[in-house]
């Protein structure tokens, strides 16, 4: 489903990531840990092609990401569902237009998907809060509504930077249900995360592959994990 | 895209937020310019008007003028005329009489002039046909027959005019010209501190997986429509200024001249559409130069 192969990427003439390797299978759930600047989020955004690799070939859904023109990368992001760690939105948008922004951005009839959204805010906990401005959110808030949005067009493949980085251990227990949820569904699970004990909870959950990056390099984790 | 700009699609103006800045100044450039345009149109309209007017008027009319003895001039008037009736080309020759020669006069001189107490030549009013007479030949023949002739076929100072006007022509559409650029250059920079100002925006949308041309198409669409009414709006006022020009007449000549006249009423109407279509391409190759910079 993804692939990187002998992947590197430099940045400011130094280099962050050196012969990476992985392969994100069908249904798979996958954990990326690392030190704060280990290059966790750089090696996402190569995944959905926001990066592209000094070295090494990045694949999606067979395809090799340098090939793809700008239009071909939109239409590979609407198969991933991507959470950013800062989790951006557009402020001028109520929250239920912004977790329904890729279905607008796609061309899908909001009237026939009104049901689909409001039965994923409600999954999310969101409901009551449809009408809210995004600056109007709490932390955790903001979080589910992220992967509301990156789950919305049921992609194939859920990417999570840091997602729950600004949220206690409560809300973190719950969207990591979320995300284990949708593992369960068949979506294929990546999530960066330097927070050890939400892996250590999810391993309980989950049949999870705990990947860590230590020295520019890929390695599987050991059995502390 | 262009069926796109005109149909247009609310959810996709609804992502990208309100400028509120930059649409007015939009507004008020593509205005201010179509008011400008209106005038240099109207400018280049009348000075064509007059290049071809003072061309066919002057080119078919001569003067002959009789300077002679006073007891000479009606015969040298009448031998004069004779010859100019038998000349090829001349359509009518007409001795004016001493009123019109006082009527031309009475601008310098004021009304109530006594030619009879002035020496003022004859002169003689020579219309010619469509194939034109041979000036030269006519010059050689009055030389011989009527030697206080001289005939003034206005070449001397009607090609100056004609050029002048047709240099004003010139600069009427080179200005309209400059007019369009100056608006282009003003919405692209809008178009890009739009752009810029919505870095964010953009990132999102690529994030959800939007092609470039649905975000270029949401600048595109505000931006076009925006310059459109503003030019609609300037081209309006642009026409009462002009309307309330003053009426033409020979007493004001060029300046009251200065206004469109039956079916040039309608090329004012094409600014708009002018104005949106340089909106257009403007805030579209900006807006897809700034796209290819993001990832």
């Amino acid at each position: 489903m993804i692939e990187l192969d002998d992947v590197g990427y430099s940045y400011g003439g130094g280099e962050l990531l050196s012969h990476v390797s992985i392969r994100l299978a069908p249904g798979s759930f996958h954990f990326l840990t690392g030190p704060s600047g280990a290059g966790k989020t750089t090696l996402l955004k190569l995944c959905y092609g926001a990066l592209t690799p000094t070295s090494g070939v990045v694949r999606a859904f067979e395809d090799d990401l340098r090939g793809l023109d700008r239009g071909q990368t939109a239409l590979l992001r609407r198969r991933m569902g991507v959470v950013h760690q800062d989790c951006r939105f557009l402020d001028h948008l109520p929250l239920a237009d912004n977790i329904a922004l890729p279905l607008i951005v796609s061309g899908r009839d909001m009237a026939q998907e009104s049901d689909n959204l409001k039965e994923l805010m409600g999954w999310v906990g969101l409901t009551a809060r449809a009408d809210a401005r995004p600056p109007e959110l709490s932390g955790g808030e903001r979080q589910r509504a992220a992967l509301a949005r990156a789950v919305i067009l049921s992609p194939d493949v859920v990417l999570a930077d840091e997602p729950t980085g600004n949220v206690d251990w409560e809300m973190s227990m719950r969207l990591l249900t979320l995300l284990v949820e949708l593992n369960k569904m068949g979506k294929t699970v990546l999530i960066a995360s330097h927070d050890l004990s939400l892996i250590r909870a999810a391993k309980s959950q989950v049949q999870a592959r705990v990947l860590r990056i230590s020295n520019r390099q890929l390695q599987l984790a050991g059995a502390d994990l | 895209m262009l069926r796109t700009v005109l149909i247009g699609d609310t959810q996709a103006d609804r992502v990208v937020p309100p400028s509120g800045f930059t649409a007015q100044l939009t507004l008020f450039a593509s205005g201010a310019m179509a008011f400008l345009a209106v005038f240099a149109l109207a400018l280049s309209l009348a000075s064509g008007r007059l290049a071809d007017r003072w061309a066919s008027e002057l080119a078919r009319s001569a003067t002959l003028r009789i300077t002679a003895p006073e007891d000479q001039v009606a015969a040298q008037t009448e031998v004069a005329l004779r010859i100019l009736r038998q000349t090829p080309g001349v359509a009518r020759a007409r001795a004016l009489s001493k009123q019109e020669q006082a009527a031309l006069l009475a601008p310098w001189f004021g009304p109530g002039l006594d030619l009879d107490a002035l020496p003022v030549p004859q002169l003689i009013e020579v219309t010619e046909d469509e194939q034109g007479y041979d000036a030269a030949g006519l010059r050689l023949r009055l030389a011989a027959e009527v030697p206080g002739a001289v005939l003034d076929d206005h070449t001397r100072w009607r090609k100056p005019l004609v050029d002048a006007a047709n240099s004003l022509r010139r600069l009427g559409w080179i200005s309209i010209l400059l007019i369009g650029g100056a608006m282009a250059a003003m919405i692209t920079l809008a178009a890009n501190a739009a752009l810029a100002a919505n870095a964010q925006v953009i990132e999102v949308l690529r994030l959800v997986g939007a092609h470039d041309s649905y975000i270029a198409g949401a600048f595109v669409r505000r931006f076009t429509l925006r310059a459109f009414i503003g030019a609609g709006i300037g081209v309006a006022l642009g026409l009462a200024g002009v309307l309330l020009l003053p009426e033409a007449s020979d007493e004001g000549g060029f300046l009251t001249g200065l206004g469109f006249r039956g079916l040039s009423w309608l090329w004012p109407l094409l600014i708009p559409l002018l104005g949106g279509a340089v909106a257009f391409a403007a805030t579209w190759l900006a807006a897809r130069r700034r796209l290819k910079e993001l990832s």
